[in-house]
């Protein structure tokens, strides 16, 4: 398909617009009242939780396993819920 | 010709009614004139009686509301004339032309034109799904009784509107109608 | 370019094949099939290079149609009445996004009870929503002004979507004579499609996140200085239109016998045509009438209407539509304008729900107006029922009636 031209706007604009970027919403890593943990010899790298993770906060490493970004990961405890093997546990915050 | 003609349609439908007004529309405009065609605004039956409407003029037409007075009514089926009261309306001297062999009953000042457009239609292979159209029939008889348009500018929206083979017989049924249509 | 007599839906359809539209999305609704179906067959002959999607709702068919503009395509939806209503929050959203689309809008009344016949109750409900809303009075102008709406929208002063109503049935399924531009002309004077962003996998854009409250009111600001503009450029785009295609309609309003008038019938879509019949049996009689027949309620008329009315003595609004416990959406239009004027004005509800509405009524009711005022200097009559002719004997209704249902 021809590609329409895109031209700044002549007047006055605001768009609501923005580019996502990591932590665009602020260091959410702050709400959390759980966290959660991976054990690393029950990951099997399924990457279930990857998916699911609403915050994209869960990250791949280089083995095909998953680790935490805790800056931005809000603790809602999904990739626990998830896991089909378990890896994930979701500890107090004071405690671990 | 007069400034604005009104011309309201009775069929049934499914006879080609609508069809009929805007052929007409079509070949008044491809003589220079202005034209308007527009059905009855509602839902459309099979075998329901229906009318259709169609404005020509000499001048752009601009009026938009519905036909109340026509100078012209054309009946393409003759159980209507039972039905409906087809010269409801109609103007004083106005002109009526009937799908019919004689007189249906139309007591009144108005001229009226009888045409046998069913045996028309049957006689030229009219004839869709059992049912004969006599939509184009009695174009033909309207274009001899009235003159609003001539039979050659509705051959040539004919022409464009059907396929060959089809087109031909609806003209040649066309003009035979126009040759039998008869003060009645 | 050649005549032909078309149906007023088939005319947007002609339209949008001429814009080369990319991408058309709708959903059946009467009195706007038709436009779906013509579009369907030409892009299934070839004429049409679109892809044509059939989507299960009205608020699907726009969804669809503002996703694939704000994805870089020309977009183009219709529908009508209770389709509109249904897809009106995405009304809101596709114009709060600032991507360019038309939509056409085949106006009809809205139930209960089931009517598939016209008034502007659903289109003047859309008015608050940031489109650009024009209303057209004969198949001609629908065409001329589809074509006209994707300049208007693409224009980096405006980038707002564009709406145009035309009257159901009225101009919908009645044929009359258009001409129709060739491809080469519309090729030539409607530029190549602008837009203020592209929403694709690699532009990583959001639209729509939660903003701040102060930035989302800026938004609204920024709407309303696009429509501000908008009015301009609706008349740049019809003078150019003029100028190449011969046809120019007076920008967001028709003055029509405005020069030497003392009084004028202000109204929107089709029935200004026996509006403008009406003042030709007024005038034999005397009476100096215009018609202003406003082109666009959105953005308004303002200043243009001021100028009209300065030289007049009174205008009879005419309203396809109530704001139920007002009055006439236009008439409320009208009397804020005017507020500041000494002008005699009266708001007149009529032809609602499909009631036919001719010469004879527009005539009897501006002669009764006219008199009236020059009678009495000034008058100020907001809210007039013209009820329909039946009902007008009968006086105002005192007790519960049942309606007849006729099927």
């Amino acid at each position: 398909m021809q590609q329409p031209i895109i031209e700044e706007p002549r007047t006055y604009f605001k768009a609501p617009l923005s580019t996502p970027q990591p932590g665009s919403a602020g260091v959410t890593g702050a709400w959390r009242v759980k966290k959660p943990v991976v054990d690393p010899d029950k990951c099997t790298g399924c990457q279930i939780c990857w998916l699911y993770c609403p915050e994209d906060t869960i990250i791949i490493l280089d083995t095909g396993k998953v680790t935490v970004e805790y800056e931005y990961c809000k603790g809602c405890g999904i990739c626990a819920e998830v896991c089909p093997f378990n890896a994930i546990k979701m500890v107090d915050e004071g405690g671990a | 010709m007069e400034d604005l003609l009104e011309i309201r349609f009775h069929g049934r439908g499914g006879q080609g009614a609508v069809t009929a007004a805007n052929i007409l529309a079509d070949a008044a405009v491809r003589e220079g004139k202005y034209a308007q065609a527009f059905p009855h605004f509602g839902a459309e039956r099979r075998g329901a009686p229906v009318v259709a409407f169609a404005r020509i003029s000499t001048k752009p037409i601009e009026v938009h509301s519905r036909i109340e007075r026509p100078d012209i009514v054309v009946v393409l089926d003759s159980m209507l004339f039972e039905l409906v009261d087809v010269t409801s309306g109609l103007k004083r001297g106005g002109i009526l032309v009937a799908n019919s062999k004689r007189n249906p009953g139309i007591e009144g000042d108005y001229k009226v034109y009888c045409v046998d457009a069913t045996g028309i239609a049957m006689r030229k292979g009219l004839v869709v799904s059992g049912w004969p159209v006599v939509n184009t029939v009695m174009l033909g008889a309207l274009s001899k009784a009235t003159g609003i348009v001539s039979l050659d500018s509705l051959a040539e929206v004919i022409s464009s509107r059907f396929p060959e083979d089809v087109a031909k017989r609806n003209i040649d049924a066309m003009k035979s109608a126009a040759e039998s249509v008869h003060t009645c | 370019m050649p005549v032909k007599v078309l149906t007023g839906n088939h005319a947007v359809a002609e339209a949008v094949r001429l814009s080369r539209v990319k991408v058309i999305a709708a959903y059946p609704i009467t009195p706007q099939t038709t436009i779906m179906e013509k579009l369907s067959e030409m892009a299934d002959k070839g004429v049409l290079d679109a892809r044509v999607l059939r989507v299960e709702s009205e608020h699907s068919a726009l969804a669809a149609a503002y996703a694939a503009a704000s994805a870089g395509a020309r977009a183009f939806t219709a529908t009508s009445s209770h389709g509109l209503l249904y897809m009106h929050e995405v009304v809101w959203w596709a114009a709060g996004s600032r991507i360019p689309l038309v939509m056409a809008v085949v106006t009809r009344a809205i139930g209960p009870p089931w009517n598939i016949h016209v008034d502007h109750q659903d289109i003047m409900d859309q008015r608050d929503t940031g489109w650009i809303i024009g209303i057209a009075q004969e198949n001609q102008e629908v065409l001329d002004m589809t074509i006209q709406a994707f300049r208007i929208s693409e224009d980096p002063r405006v980038y707002l979507p564009v709406m145009i109503g035309l009257d159901g049935f009225i101009l919908s399924h009645t044929s009359a004579p258009v001409d129709i531009p060739s491809q080469d002309e519309v090729d030539a004077w409607l530029p190549p499609r602008r837009q203020p962003y592209v929403i694709t996998p690699e532009s990583k854009i959001v639209m729509g996140n939660i903003s701040d409250d102060d930035e989302h009111f800026m938004m609204r600001y920024s709407m309303h200085v696009a429509m501000n503009e908008a009015k301009r450029v609706i008349k740049e785009v019809d003078e150019s239109y003029g100028k190449t295609f011969g046809r120019s309609y007076g920008g967001l309003l028709e003055c029509y016998k405005c020069e030497d008038a003392d009084y004028a019938i202000l109204l929107a879509g089709s029935w200004a045509g026996d509006a403008k019949t009406a003042v030709e049996m007024l005038r034999s009689e005397g009476y100096k009438v215009g018609v202003i027949r406003i082109r666009f309620i959105r953005p308004w008329p303002r200043e243009e209407l001021l100028e009209i009315a300065s030289r007049l003595k009174g205008i009879i609004v005419f309203d396809r539509a109530v704001s139920m416990g007002s009055t006439g959406i236009l008439l409320g239009e009208v009397s804020s304008t005017l507020y500041s004027t000494k002008i005699s004005i009266r708001g007149t509800i009529a032809g609602l729900t499909g009631v036919d509405v001719g010469p004879e009524a527009f005539y009897t009711q501006a002669k009764e107006f006219i008199e009236k005022v020059e009678q009495q200097g000034h008058v100020y009559e907001p809210l007039h029922w013209l009820l329909p002719p039946r009902y007008r004997r009968r006086g105002k209704p005192g007790k519960i009636e049942r309606a007849e249902v006729v099927m």
